[in-house]
């Protein structure tokens, strides 16, 4: 089979799954799992710059997700006057004191390679930051602790917020690139890993930046609300046409509303990518993964491009966080755990194909899917595995109690097996 | 005595909750190093092995104590820890025939087995929670304290307390004979020694007639001996929690970098400095330092450098410094 029937025969697939679902388990599911699957596929797209085209390891993918989330909130929810008055100008007087003493370690260590002189100016700067900072922040969480305690943001509209997202990502990838990159391929996962970890331990610790574990809800949203929509009589009378009732037309509208929008940016990113990978700097890009040290003899600047590589990535990552946290609606820090946001990405990446950016959003669409689909139909599976066990026995009990569980088993499973018997994945590179 | 006191609750709230949890980390970097060693990759499944390992001991402890089994002021999970070794050689045998001896015939890259543990890491996270489920579980019994604080107070006059748990003091005890026990093997037996020789040349090591299926079969049993060993220690030590182990992948690798990966003094020495930095970062001093301090310089914040939360920032940070000013670690370890 040609690559490029393969590549539609794949999607076709995905399609039909996707219409599948809507047909036999209504269209309320197939669109949940649709717009995720969106987001997923970005998510992958990103993951894929950095390693199927780079070959840069990075499993710090759910920090920049987080900071995509984080984004949304700083951008787009309405400032707290009452705070910024508090503790605003002390807070952001700490933070531009803390990046401060920053550039000033980094400088001192990098002039005199001065072990006592650089270890002085990170204490001292350390002293002072927390100085500055620790009134302010108690200032900003002591306004209405309940309701807001936390500075708000700058009240922009949220798509503002998903580009603010790929910024974050960026600037913190900027930041992790120039520690991190030169290290070997398994000591850059871990570092990628611990910085995903701290970036959590931020989001959840910092109460007066995203109000912490205390989650912030009722985000602002791109489309309108589902309660206007079935008070509007104009809106109520088309759905009625349609043969919808109000209330499902609504949450269907919403969902179309989203998907279309998020299909608008996959496919911008998409292309743009598909660009790049097959212009002179994508081939360049290829030729340093497939071999460094030629790379470097044929003058290419290998740190430089790794660095540029990894910051896109992750700014497509961001964007997708941002995206993902504006369909929650919510952010909720705790919320973000590593297997769903970091390795289940690299499990899409994987099977799909790395390298090739159509197989990266393939493997979203597919993996996601499963994701989804191994929650929703395991009961009714390990209810028909333990179907000839009797209705009072413990270990049926226990197995359908535990079948949630079944998805990381699965997913596990599938990697493996794409590993071994495919390692090129679904739809290998060219 | 103001200066007695200091050092009591230094020890109490430092000193001696570090020497545990350095003697945990030290056990699984252990493992770590050994994988690095001799298989060359860094494994990921690491934190899920440990909680894969601990989950059998905690159930053959359940069943001991449905029993009326229990080992007196002594934990019963002591009892279990064969038992909880055997599953967890069981279980890495099977994915090392199943999985990696594959990838070992291919001669793949390291990157490839790096991935492969990812499903791995899947698979035992799966397992581990569809048997066990995803709560915490307790499982200690026995003595709580050898030292209570009360009735040290009491014995000695002073202001502080001196708490040492049973679990702390069995956990450095533990340790310390496991090492001694480790190490022994890798220096004094054949087997040890051969596993040495492959691990710092591995074709001459092949030339001399060692035969690489056996080291890789030995190495496994060993890494399963530590894990559950370390996995029980923690969980009996703070609370047995899956996501909690997998979280510790992060300082356990850090201990094995910092020491040097590859070398098994260094994971042990990562271990304990990882440990101790942990806790001294995110320890509110304000305690000791109202002893030492004369009464118009006492501090009056917490003197907590960092919240608790931040501890995993703090592993991270000692392993970016000793990466950029010493990459291949405090022990020379190799780098492939």
């Amino acid at each position: 089979m040609s690559p490029s029937i393969r590549t539609l025969t794949l999607f076709a697939l995905v399609a039909l799954l996707i219409i599948g679902t809507g047909v036999i388990q209504g269209w309320d599911l197939a669109l949940v799992i649709l717009n995720m699957g969106l987001v997923s596929a970005i998510m992958s797209l990103g993951v894929n710059l950095q390693w199927g085209i780079a070959g840069l390891f990075n499993v710090g993918v759910m920090g920049f997700v987080a900071l995509g989330g984080m984004a949304v909130v700083l951008a787009s929810v309405d400032p707290v006057g009452e705070a910024w008055a508090a503790g605003g100008a002390r807070a952001i007087l700490a933070l531009v004191l803390g990046a401060a003493t920053i550039v000033a370690t980094v400088l001192a260590w990098k002039k005199t390679r001065n072990r006592w002189l650089t270890a002085a100016i990170l204490i001292a700067g350390f002293v002072i930051y927390r100085m500055v900072r620790d009134p302010g922040v108690d200032a900003i969480e002591a306004v209405n602790p309940a309701g807001t305690g936390f500075l708000g943001g700058l009240g922009l509209p949220v798509v503002i917020g998903w580009m603010v997202g790929g910024l974050l990502a960026a600037g913190a990838a900027w930041i992790i690139g120039k520690t991190a990159l030169g290290l070997r391929s398994d000591y850059l996962a871990i570092a990628t890993l611990g910085i995903s970890e701290i970036i959590i331990a931020i989001m959840k610790n910092e109460e007066w930046l995203t109000r912490g574990v205390k989650n912030v809800t009722g985000l602002p949203r791109p489309m309108p609300d589902a309660i206007d929509l079935q008070n509007d009589p104009g809106f109520v009378e088309r759905a009625a046409n349609l043969g919808f009732d109000p209330t499902a037309a609504s949450t269907l509208y919403i969902k179309i509303g989203y998907g279309l929008m998020f299909a608008a940016v996959l496919i911008i990113l998409l292309v743009l990518a598909q660009l790049a990978l097959n212009s002179p700097w994508g081939r360049m890009m290829r030729a340093i993964r497939d071999n460094e040290t030629s790379a470097r003899a044929m003058g290419k600047d290998v740190t430089f491009r790794h660095l540029q590589v990894f910051i896109l990535g992750s700014a497509i990552c961001g964007i997708a966080g941002a995206m993902m946290t504006t369909l929650d609606g919510q952010l909720i820090p705790t919320s973000y755990q590593p297997l769903r946001y970091t390795f289940l990405i690299w499990v899409m990446v994987i099977v799909g194909g790395s390298g090739n950016n159509l197989g990266a959003v393939l493997g979203g669409f597919l993996i996601w899917f499963l994701w989804v689909q191994v929650e929703v139909l395991g009961p009714g599976f390990m209810t028909w595995v333990t179907g000839a066990l009797p209705d009072d026995s413990g270990l049926k009990e226990h197995l359908l109690d535990s079948v949630q569980h079944m998805r990381l088993l699965t997913m596990g499973v599938i990697l493996l097996l794409v590993l071994r018997f495919s390692p090129r994945g679904l739809l290998p590179e060219r | 005595m103001d200066f007695l006191n200091a050092i009591v609750a230094l020890s109490n709230f430092v000193l001696i909750p570090a020497m545990a949890y350095g003697s945990q980390l030290a056990l699984g970097a252990l493992g770590v190093t050994l994988i690095y060693g001799i298989l060359r990759f860094s494994n990921f499944a690491h934190g899920d092995t440990m909680a894969f390992g601990t989950m059998v001991v905690i159930l053959f402890t359940w069943l001991f104590q449905s029993w009326g089994i229990n080992l007196g002021p002594l934990p019963t999970a002591l009892l279990a820890i064969p038992f909880g070794i055997a599953g967890t050689a069981a279980l890495v045998l099977i994915t090392d025939r199943g999985i990696y001896r594959f990838y070992r015939g291919q001669k793949a890259k390291p990157v490839v087995f790096v991935i492969v543990s990812i499903g791995v890491m899947f698979i035992y996270n799966g397992l581990t929670r569809f048997i066990l489920g995803a709560d915490d579980q307790r499982f200690a019994d026995g003595e709580r304290f050898i030292i209570n604080a009360r009735e040290f107070k009491e014995m000695t006059g002073l202001d502080e307390g001196l708490g040492i748990k049973t679990t702390q003091g069995l956990t450095v005890v533990t340790a310390v004979i496991v090492v001694a026990l480790l190490f022994w093997f890798l220096n004094r037996t054949r087997t040890g020694k051969s596993m040495r020789a492959y691990s710092d040349n591995e074709d001459l090591a092949l030339l001399s007639g060692i035969n690489p299926e056996r080291v890789v079969m030995v190495t496994w049993l060993i890494v399963a001996a530590l894990i559950t060993v370390a996995g029980t220690l923690y969980g009996l030590d703070k609370s047995y929690k899956p996501f909690t182990y997998f979280q510790l992948l992060l300082p356990i690798f850090a201990s094995a970098i910092v020491g040097g990966l590859g070398s098994p003094l260094g994971a042990i020495a990562g271990g304990f400095v990882i440990a101790f930095s942990e806790v001294a970062i995110t320890y509110a001093w304000k305690k000791v330092l109202v002893y030492l301090m004369p009464e118009a310089l006492e501090p009056s914040g917490l003197v907590q450098l960092m919240a608790t939360e931040y501890k995993f920032a703090v592993s991270f940070m000692i392993l970016v410094v000793v990466l950029l000013f010493k990459p291949t670690g405090l022990f020379k370890g190799k780098s492939v």
